[in-house]
């Protein structure tokens, strides 16, 4: 505990101080970005990218040993990883566009393919006598332990980059994400801007990889994203929340598995932001589990309350154990089942308001108030009360309740 | 040639053969019903299973880990679909987020647990080892008729030939139900064909091929296989019969041509080692969609309105 509170404050070395700061610009790059492919409903289209990035890692670093050079320089492996990974962007456009395949069927043969490569690819890295291979395995799972200063002004440098480019493509992004036909119209590009989206995934999952690792990237894109959409209707709110819950995550989680060494950053950065996705679906205002039970139950509460009254107005029995308790509930009835005074005037209203009502439906065929009739809104929360008293004539002496 | 091959080379094929055909197999109905990816899924969550069941029984022995693993696959589904309805949330991000979730807290399991004893890591989860699972019994092709060297093939090819015949037996029982509640999922209902508990037994299944695979090559292979032959073989036909035969080709292809080509091809070019042959199975099954996505007969899209 004192461990984690003293890397929370940034006070357990340079290192730990480092990669804490690192993961929390990552986080909040991948959340920003996620939340246009979450929106634009491709968010596994990322994790094809961050799959594929496996063979332009060990390619890279083949071609840096064949150079003469060390091999593990991570801005050429980062670079390999973009080129091979914008190749399976690439390639899973070129399937969804020229043959009959869904996206993801093509999402799921490009990610596999481009892995299994990627796997036969560092089985030759392995076998070579050059270089010092052994940190490849590091970028599938990620690795913060040693991680060096200027890695890490690369991860900044690169997550500003990706916050700029979604500064200036908010509104395109925006508008491609929810109506891609009409942005066509408005002559926004539509395939331009996807590219572009695209790109800025790209740029996460490679500045991912070191600290993530490209197995659970994708987790830092999608999840943040998924879980801001369920505080909020507004886009720009979403991004930020995203933003937030990502830098929040990779904070956190770099905190805690800098406590404790032996486990891994990533999966840790990855459970912080899954919990807070927990979180979010559970006590979301409008959109989570508590508050739709909570409605539910008002909602089931006021149709009973609305049936028992009518039942007490046609002097018709309540069997019903919910109604009851609801009625009582109200005063309404007393514990032996008979109305109170009460009781019988609101149900005479309740009554009077549903013959009311089925004047208003002759009235008003033409449909513009359905939904409205659903017993559950007040009569007078629709009409004017002009309107209520013209209802009142034409039903005459249809229905004697005293009002 | 004969001896050696049926020491070192036979099985592993066998294995290969064996996984990526029960893989491909129901890949195709997953394919058409747009649920490539749970496969994907499927094969990741795979991890924290095995580990919990590890964690349970102490050893690491195939049953308890299977079903461990089976079990994980399955609750990854119903929390896919729990997270999809309750918070409105499109398909493929809820499956993100479950996976990469369940992933990310097998690697923690395993990092935390004390398996340093045994053979389990993730390296291993990912590309499994279908090189070690040599015959060594075996003193050339006279021992397929000899039951004390059968005996001693390794416990992975009874294992995946009974999950080929259970995924076989499925499809071919449930062959009518599954083609007509895979394309038209109201008429299924309307003829009394409970689609919704087929769609279930469908993902089960593929739940028990990818854990059966997955414990003798691991997950690459698993994800490949699922998604990369019938969607070759989509390419190759209008029919569904037609479809499923030809993906069962492609995946036999892939996996006796990636056996190959990882196995002997490097040695061939004067290289010293072998390189991985579950990527390399992938990698062919990957030039075969390749070569279909170019050349299939019915490779392209008709009569549908093309997506903006």
């Amino acid at each position: 505990m004192e461990n984690f509170l003293s890397a929370l404050f940034l006070q357990s070395g340079y290192n730990s101080a480092l990669v804490a700061i690192g993961a929390a610009l990552l986080g909040i790059a991948a959340g920003g970005a996620g939340t246009f492919i979450f929106l634009r409903k491709r968010a596994l289209v990322s994790d094809a990218a961050a799959h594929a990035t496996l063979p332009g890692i060990c390619l890279a670093f083949m071609t840096m040993v064949a150079l003469g050079g060390d091999g593990r320089s991570l801005a050429g492996l980062m670079a390999g990883s973009a080129i091979s990974a914008a190749a399976a962007l690439v390639l899973v456009d070129w399937i969804v566009r020229e043959t009959r395949l869904p996206e993801d069927a093509a999402i799921g043969a490009v990610l596999s393919v481009f892995f299994g490569f990627g796997i036969v690819l560092m089985t030759v890295v392995q076998n070579m006598t050059a270089g010092r291979q052994a940190g490849l395995e590091s970028f599938l799972l990620g690795s913060t332990a040693g991680m060096l200063f200027n890695e890490a002004v690369t991860i900044a440098i690169a997550g500003a980059a990706a916050g700029a480019v979604l500064f200036l493509l908010y509104r395109p992004m925006t508008l491609v994400a929810f109506d891609p036909e009409f942005a066509a119209t408005t002559g926004i590009p539509v395939r331009a801007t996807d590219l572009a989206t695209m790109g800025l995934v790209l740029v996460v999952t490679v500045i991912g990889l070191k600290v993530v690792g490209l197995v659970l990237i994708v987790a830092m894109l999608i999840i943040p994203a998924v879980a801001a959409r369920f505080w909020t209707e507004r886009v720009d709110r979403v991004v930020l929340i995203a933003s937030l819950m990502g830098g929040v995550s990779g904070y956190l989680g770099a905190a805690l598995s800098a406590a404790h060494p032996q486990v891994p950053t990533g999966a840790v950065i990855v459970l912080v932001a899954f919990s807070l996705f927990v979180v979010s679906l559970l006590l979301a205002p409008a959109r989570g589990v508590v508050a739709s039970v909570f409605r539910h139950l008002r909602f089931q509460r006021r149709v009973h309350l609305r049936q028992g009254l009518l039942a007490l107005a046609r002097d018709e029995p309540i069997f019903d154990r919910l109604t009851l308790k609801v009625l009582r509930g109200e005063g309404y009835i007393r514990g032996d089942g008979v109305a109170t005074l009460q009781g019988r005037a609101t149900a005479a209203n309740a009554l009077r308001d549903e013959a009311r009502w089925e004047v208003a439906r002759e009235m008003h065929l033409e449909g513009s108030l359905s939904g409205r009739f659903d017993g559950l809104n007040a009569i007078e929360d629709v009409f004017t009360p002009d309107e209520i008293r013209e209802l009142d004539r034409q039903l005459g002496g249809r229905i004697a309740v005293v009002s | 040639m004969g001896q050696e091959f049926v020491q070192l080379s036979l099985t592993p094929m066998l294995i290969g053969i064996l996984a990526a055909v029960a893989c491909a197999l129901p890949g195709n109905f997953l394919l058409l019903r747009r649920q490539a990816l749970i496969g994907d899924a499927i094969s990741h969550v795979v991890l924290p299973g095995i580990v919990v069941a590890f964690l349970f029984t102490g050893t690491v022995s195939a049953w308890p880990m299977m079903i461990g693993a089976s079990l994980a696959a399955i609750f990854a589904v119903v929390l896919i679909e729990a997270i999809k309805r309750v918070g409105r949330v499109d398909a493929g991000a809820a499956m993100g987020v479950v996976f990469t979730a369940m992933f990310a807290d097998g690697v923690l399991l395993l990092e935390l647990s004390d398996t340093s004893s045994v053979h389990l890591d993730v390296e291993h989860a990912l590309y499994g080892n279908l090189e070690s699972l040599i015959w060594l019994a075996a003193d050339g092709w006279g021992s397929l008729a000899d039951w004390t060297a059968l005996s001693e093939m390794p416990p992975q090819v009874g294992r995946l030939a009974l999950v080929l015949a259970l995924v076989s037996g499925f499809l071919f029982a449930f062959w009518k139900e599954l083609t007509i509640s895979t394309f038209d999922e109201g008429f299924a209902l309307s003829l009394g064909i409970r689609a919704r508990l087929i769609g279930f037994l469908l993902v089960v299944t593929t739940a028990v091929a990818a854990v059966a695979a997955f414990d003798a090559v691991g997950s690459i292979i698993v994800i490949a296989m699922f998604i990369c032959p019938p969607a070759s073989a989509r390419l190759m036909t209008n029919g569904l019969g037609h479809q499923v035969a030809w993906s069962t080709l492609f995946a036999g292809a892939s996996a006796i041509l990636g056996y190959v080509l990882a196995g002997y091809a490097p040695l061939w070019l004067g290289a010293e080692n072998s390189v991985s042959a579950a990527g390399m199975i992938a990698t062919v099954s990957g030039f075969i969609l390749g070569f279909a996505c170019v050349l299939g007969p019915k490779r392209k899209r008709i009569g549908a309105a093309r997506e903006v």
